[in-house]
């Protein structure tokens, strides 16, 4: 892949509104090989749209998106995501698939059935969850198990960029401790490229390398994890000890 | 405004409309990723499960044909044409219409709901960061299963119909069973019944693709998936009659 030192994705004056509500306002992100950026921001703030829009899930109305240096064209798009992985907020669990099968579901190109079944185990006792589930289908599972089912999902295939929306909501605070050491464990580990939407202050402490703040529709705040806590941006302290909006 | 400008715009609307729908069939025709297992799960629901309706279907219709061409053919008598008009109806007409209606009814609704679903809870965009086309994972094996599954279901149906008029015309309209056989065979062609196959492949890929056009564009929540449903069956049903009506004038004028 060329553009070696580039970031692995680049974001310039990203805009995107859905009928008058503009929702992202000119948002500028870039996320460097190895690190991991967790972004913060309100309930609605717009983190899911971002990211979508960077998949180019969504269409963005303006602004540049790059990945590995080049332009996003549907090309590019489709070479970033061999090597991607994605925790939806609601999980997206295929529900006509066996909770196996919705991990395994990229290695069953690359392999034989019996293995990518065992990697799929592998991955689910991973996230906490033994191979009496794996069986199961999505619709029987609880709303904390289809999360961790899809995280276990995510990383399957030992991916180089990994999103994760929101990966501990809904999980108890010992699971979601578990969970917080897993994701920077593979940051640390694997050199993954890591980006998480989070609202849990314990996670943004575990997870991040560094942190954004998404707010009115662009980043206010960007920073070193450690830096966060001595910034004097009243948006950013507000948020951090989870003062009660006005 | 100004109505040559509505028309207008309506008109290119409508052809917009229809050049979307044939990239959208013709890229969910030959999407790459093709996968036995997924064309089998979708032969399986979406022909041998309509084969209840469908039989059902016919046999009513053919009893009822029987029925209506005998009280017509006493005016000049002409009762003893039933069996045959019976099964020139059936075969090419009313088993493909019929057939492909009750498919529309079943598999365009379930096919917009299933897709519709997916695309709401986000499980299409989930395909997307996985590297499968979307297209070539779900539209490709319900095309190929509509295209094959629903002329197979238009021929059980025209025999299924024939024998609702010939239990009819042997119970009470005084037919021997082998005369009403024998005169029914007499005057079909087999153009008859291939035409009303084509006809069945036609308006198989007719309700897939109405059931996976709407089912992707479904809007948020549940709403938009039932939308999604009701425009499904609505589209396909038109949309059959209308592809009907031009078949038959291309094959017998
Ligand atoms: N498809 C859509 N159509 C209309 N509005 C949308 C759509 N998707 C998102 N929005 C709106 O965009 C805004 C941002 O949504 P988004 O899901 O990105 O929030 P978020 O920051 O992820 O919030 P949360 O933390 O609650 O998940 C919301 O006001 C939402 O109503
Ligand atoms: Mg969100």
């Amino acid at each position: 892949m060329n553009g070696h030192g580039a970031p692995v994705i680049e974001v310039r004056g990203l805009t995107k509104g859905f009928g008058a509500a503009r929702v992202l306002d000119g948002v500028d992100l870039s996320v460097v090989r190895g690190e991991s950026l967790v972004i913060i921001g309100g309930s609605g703030a717009g983190k899911s749209v971002l990211l979508r829009s960077i998949l180019g899930l969504e269409r963005p109305d303006g602004g540049a998106i790059l990945l590995g240096g080049q332009p996003a064209t549907p090309q590019v798009r489709a070479d970033f995501m061999r090597d991607f992985g994605m925790l939806f907020q609601n999980a997206a669990l295929f529900d006509s698939l066996p909770v196996w099968r919705n991990v395994a579901f990229r290695l069953m190109t690359s392999l034989p059935r019996a293995e990518a079944r065992a990697r799929a185990l592998d991955r689910l006792a991973r996230v906490g969850l033994g191979p009496e589930v794996a069986d199961r289908m999505p619709s029987e599972l609880s709303g904390g198990m289809r999360k961790r089912v899809a995280l276990a999902r995510a990383i399957a295939a030992d991916p180089r960029v990994i999103f994760f929306d929101e990966p501990t909501t809904g999980l108890d605070p010992q699971r979601a401790a578990s969970i917080n050491a897993l994701i920077r464990g593979i940051v640390d580990e694997t050199g993954a490229t890591a980006v998480t939407i989070t609202h849990d202050m314990t996670s943004v402490r575990s997870i991040a390398d560094r942190v954004a703040m998404l707010a009115r529709g662009r980043l206010i705040w960007q920073g070193d994890v450690a830096a966060m806590d001595s910034a004097d941006d009243p948006e950013l302290r507000g948020f951090v000890e989870g003062r009660p909006l006005a | 405004m100004n109505p040559v400008r509505a028309i207008g715009r309506a008109t290119l609307e409508l052809v917009r409309g229809v050049g979307a729908v044939a990239i959208f069939a013709a890229r969910g025709l030959a999407a790459p990723g093709f996968q036995p297992r997924l064309l089998a799960e979708q032969l399986l629901r979406i022909g041998w499960l309509s084969l209840p309706v469908v039989g059902l279907t016919s046999l009513f219709t053919g009893a009822a044909l029987a029925l209506q061409i005998n009280a017509g053919g006493e005016r000049f008598q002409a009762g003893d044409v039933v069996p045959a008009i019976v099964a020139i109806g059936m075969v090419r007409e009313l088993g493909p219409v019929l057939g492909g209606l009750m498919v529309a009814a079943r598999v365009a609704s379930s096919i917009a709901a299933e897709i519709g679903s997916m695309r709401v809870t986000e499980q299409i965009d989930a395909l997307v960061t996985l590297s499968t086309d979307p297209m070539g994972w779900l539209v490709t094996p319900r095309l190929w299963a509509a295209i094959l599954a629903v002329p197979v279901l238009v021929g059980v149906g025209d025999v299924i119909g024939i024998m609702g008029g010939w239990l009819v015309g042997t119970t009470t309209l005084g037919f021997t069973s082998q005369g009403y056989l024998s005169s029914s065979w007499a005057y079909l062609e087999s153009w008859d019944v291939v035409s009303g196959l084509i006809k069945g492949a036609a308006f198989g890929a007719i309700v897939a693709l109405a059931g996976c056009w709407f089912g992707m564009r479904a809007g948020r929540g549940a709403e938009g998936v039932g939308r999604a449903t009701t425009n499904a069956v609505v589209a396909a049903s038109v949309a059959i009659l209308a592809a009907n009506f031009v078949l038959t004038g291309l094959f017998f004028t």
